[in-house]
């Protein structure tokens, strides 16, 4: 085991002089800093070590300006997504599918179909790739775990339609901005984004040819929850506002009757198209709606956010996803309290949530999804050393079957143990435990396939360990580490342990 | 699984580890079964087709299949049903040699129309009403009636229908490669999980792994010998009925892709080209199983039909009755079997659906006290407060 007391002494040498003063954390301290943040790196210890834990939660509650290290911000500029808006993606890409469907040379059009889907696919991979950055290296960790967390319950899946072209801006303009914001806002924004509109069809859905699929699940799984007490009639009414909704990236008006004109809607590629509008009334969770164009819209979202049903369906799943796969019923009250109080104020919720007795009873017990997984062992083996390559990671994820824009169907992933704890996950997860222990992977080689100048191994028994696991280890662990016959195996165990695979 | 004798062997870091495959292989004549899930509600009336009805044809004026006609198009099954042409390679033979079958109106009394709510409480198989019990599936009761049944779920998380007091071990076949830990360091991974309540999944996951190394070593030389090597559903197929034959007797496999609310096509497109490999991957696995087929019963479901009209885009939205398939070596097959009704407006369920009359813990209850003998008590463990019924299905 000499090596890994060398490589502990190089992992030390390496922090900058005046690192935190480790003995003050207690275990509790750690679990804390696990839930309020992906899992905590020297300069979170360090931030929440200056602020003491009051200060250190208002700034994540509200995080004002985020300022990332200046390598990360310059990886995210550099990428496409960070120099065009999804209307002009959009545009694009219906532009070049003309062109290409008047190619006469089935080859040619072969070649360019498959040249435009590959550049979709890299734009999603690299809405993927920013996602990771920021949950890896943003100081405002429960922002970024609070945009994950609202791009899996406003779940789009990056292979349908056009959405590889839109999954980075749904996340940028639609989610991140809402993120800690109020939940009247993200319903609104993700249902007037081109990225949710054709993932759920209601970009189809128009007087005389209703496509009712996004207006069940807008009740259903973003909002009120099944069984909460809207019927069939309700889901049919709610797909009538919502004809009209829909997608138009050419940038032209639709020629509309004078007497429509002013109803219609229009900014970056979505539209509201009273020509497509079911212009009758409508009785929706019991309440007249007038027929007139997209107020509707605006007034069945109220309507439905206000319903004490969607405090509790939003609190409840803040809560499995912070908390506890079964959350008291004592928290989710005062949760929805707060939320009913403060008109949806997601901030609010979680403040409530995190001063909570039931949240302090709940530390080290929840089991790590895949993306927590990933990205805290990422921030633990490479202590704020920014990685070059997402590839690895966005590998590790789909093997662990949680990929980033990558859920078929509109539920979104589970947030519980019995998600992701059975047999197979668990022998897949050691397998990946193993494949990042086992060297870099690839993480400090250049995205633009230029020679690597900079090489990082993972550095599992460094500082870091020793002030945030060492001193907590279960005499589980210790034993197994203690078996360990090389540094990969070392690595390997603790990333398996179950004192890391928890929360 | 006997983990406990794994677990023995694990802890005495044996240098050959015994698998639990040869060590509890299935006695050869007992009955297997795979329930295959179709997630997402596939549109069964453009599988199994209503063809002699006339409203069938009118609410579907885009997405209708055509009516049998000879050796093209839907291969007729009855005086009013036929099968989708696409699966005349696949499923056709089968039926042909009374080895399929099929259940029309037949689903549950959720209403809820919800893909996840109504696959879950289907896979609960519990009474619709009432208080439910979310840690017991009905596949996992089952396997706690059956002797020596070896559940095992072919997917990367465990469902509902097998959540249960013990573990069900899981691994998806799609894509597997070689094991990666030799016997020391699986023994020293499952040592760290002792005492834990992962203890179980730590130690099937670690042993499954092992097992299915060795099915892949031998679908390898396979490989060598066969010139084509079969692709996505029915190479899952195949493996799993290499593990189905040998060792697991309670299988669970699902498939995505059936949400057709847009362009779903008719005789051909996006629906038929995923019941295709669907039903290649069927027939491949009824071959694979070789002398075992006799024993074995695949039952296909779906959480629910679709509306029996299309609608504005040429796809069909959540419904209600959905159509099952049965197929299996010694099946009582060659026929439409259960309750039926004419299918025309009137008959409409809420004048939207097909209606449900053939109750998928009725269908499968009485299917099971066939299949393995069960008594009234057995099977009122596995569907609790239901009503089983003899569709004379085995």
């Amino acid at each position: 085991m000499r090596n890994i007391a060398i490589l502990a002494v190089a992992g030390a040498m390496a922090l900058p002089a005046g690192a935190a003063a480790s003995s003050a954390l207690s275990r509790e301290d750690i679990q804390w800093l696990d839930r309020v943040t992906y899992g905590p790196d020297t300069a979170t210890l360090n931030e929440y070590q200056k602020l003491g834990r009051r200060r250190f939660l208002d700034e994540q509650l509200h995080p004002g300006e985020v300022r990332l290290p200046p390598q990360v911000n310059a990886e995210i500029g550099s990428l496409d997504i960070s120099h065009q808006d999804g209307a002009e993606l959009l545009a694009y890409v219906n532009r070049e599918n003309q062109r290409i469907n008047a190619i006469a040379d089935d080859a040619q059009k072969q070649a360019e179909r498959k040249a435009l889907n590959d550049k979709g696919n890299k734009l999603a991979y690299e809405a993927a790739r920013r996602e990771i950055l920021r949950a890896l290296y943003s100081p405002a960790q429960l922002q970024e775990q609070l945009t994950w967390l609202w791009l899996d319950h406003f779940s789009v899946f990056q292979y349908k339609a056009n959405d590889p072209w839109l999954v980075g801006d749904y996340a940028e303009r639609a989610i991140r901005p809402h993120a800690l914001g109020h939940f009247r806002e993200l319903v609104m924004a993700t249902l007037t984004h081109p990225a949710m509109l054709q993932y759920l069809d209601n970009a189809q859905n128009a007087n005389g040819h209703i496509n009712e699929n996004y207006a069940r699940e807008l009740m259903e799984l973003h909002t009120l929850g099944v069984g909460s007490g809207y019927t069939q009639q309700d889901i049919q009414e709610l797909a009538r506002i919502l004809t009209g909704v829909g997608v138009n990236a050419s940038g032209n008006e639709p020629k509309l009757k004078p007497e429509w004109q002013a109803l219609y809607r229009h900014q970056g590629a979505f539209e509201f198209n009273p020509a497509r509008h079911d212009f009758g009334s409508k009785t929706l969770l019991g309440q007249h709606v007038n027929g007139r164009g997209f107020d509707e819209v605006e007034q069945a979202v109220e309507l439905i956010v206000s319903q004490p049903a969607c405090a509790r369906f939003v609190s409840h799943k803040l809560a499995v996803y912070f908390v506890s796969d079964n959350p008291p019923p004592s928290l989710i009250d005062r949760m929805a309290k707060t939320f009913q109080k403060t008109h949806g104020d997601i901030a609010g919720v979680l403040e409530t949530m995190f001063k909570s007795r039931e949240f302090a009873a709940s530390l080290g017990g929840k089991f790590k999804d895949p993306m927590h997984f990933v990205v805290s062992t990422v921030r633990l083996a490479y202590d704020g050393k920014p990685i070059l390559n997402t590839h690895p990671i966005t590998n590790w994820l789909n093997a662990l079957g949680e990929p980033l824009f990558g859920r078929q169907t509109p539920d979104g992933f589970p947030l519980t143990e019995s998600g992701w704890a059975s047999s197979g996950q668990i022998s897949r997860r050691f397998e990946i435990a193993r494949a990042i222990g086992n060297g870099n992977g690839g993480l400090f080689d250049p995205e633009d396939g230029t020679a690597a100048t900079t090489t990082g191994f993972p550095q599992l028994s460094n500082r870091l360990y020793f002030t945030a696991l060492e001193p907590f280890l279960s005499a589980n662990a210790r034993t197994a580490l203690n078996r360990a016959g090389s540094q990969l195996e070392w690595n390997t165990f603790l990333l398996a342990s179950p004192d890391f695979n928890y929360r | 699984m006997k983990r406990r004798v794994f677990l023995q062997l694990l802890g005495a870091a044996a240098p050959a580890l015994t698998f639990s495959g040869r060590l509890f292989a299935a006695p050869p004549g007992s009955p297997r079964f795979l329930l295959v899930f179709l997630r997402g509600g596939y549109d069964c009336a453009n599988i199994v087709i209503p063809y002699s009805s006339s409203f069938y044809y009118e609410t579907r004026p885009n997405i209708a299949v055509p009516k049998p006609n000879g050796q093209d198009g839907a291969v007729e099954l009855d005086s009013d049903w036929a099968l989708a042409p696409i699966l005349r390679p696949s499923i056709a033979p089968l039926y042909a040699q009374r080895q399929a079958l099929f259940i029309p109106f037949a689903g549950t009394d959720d209403l809820s129309r919800s893909h996840f709510e109504t696959q879950d409480s289907i896979e609960l198989g519990q009474p619709t009403q009432g208080s439910h019990d979310l840690r017991s599936g009905f596949l996992a009761r089952l396997a706690a009636v059956v002797n020596d049944s070896c559940p095992i779920s072919f997917t990367d998380s465990l469902p509902v229908c097998f959540r249960g007091d013990s573990d069900v071990p899981n691994i998806s076949l799609k894509g597997v490669g070689k094991p990666v830990f030799d016997t020391r360091q699986a023994a020293i991974l499952a040592d760290m999980y002792a005492g834990h309540h992962l203890q179980q999944e730590v130690a099937d996951g670690l042993e499954l792994r092992q097992e299915v190394g060795r099915v892949m070593e031998d679908e390898m030389k396979q490989a060598n010998r066969d010139a084509i090597t079969p692709k996505g559903f029915e190479l899952e197929a195949r493996r799993v009925a290499r593990l189905m034959k040998e060792q697991y007797r309670v299988g669970f496999i699902d498939v995505g892709g059936w949400d057709t609310h847009v362009n779903e096509g008719a005789a051909q497109g996006a629906l038929a080209n995923n019941m295709d490999s669907l039903g290649k991957g069927l027939a491949a696995f009824s071959q694979e199983m070789g002398g075992e087929w006799r024993n074995t019963v695949v039952a296909v479901v779906s959480e629910f039909g679709r509306t029996f009209r299309e609608n504005g885009n040429k796809g069909t939205d959540h419904g209600h009755g959905s159509v099952y398939w049965l197929l299996g070596g010694s099946i009582n097959g060659g026929r439409v079997a259960g309750e039926q009704v004419k299918v025309d407006r009137q008959h409409l369920f809420q004048d939207r659906d097909f209606p449900v009359l053939n109750d998928y813990r009725s269908v499968f209850g009485g299917l099971f006290a066939t299949l393995w003998d069960l008594t009234s008590d057995q099977v009122q463990r596995v569907f609790p407060g239901s009503s089983p019924t003899t569709l004379q299905l085995v």
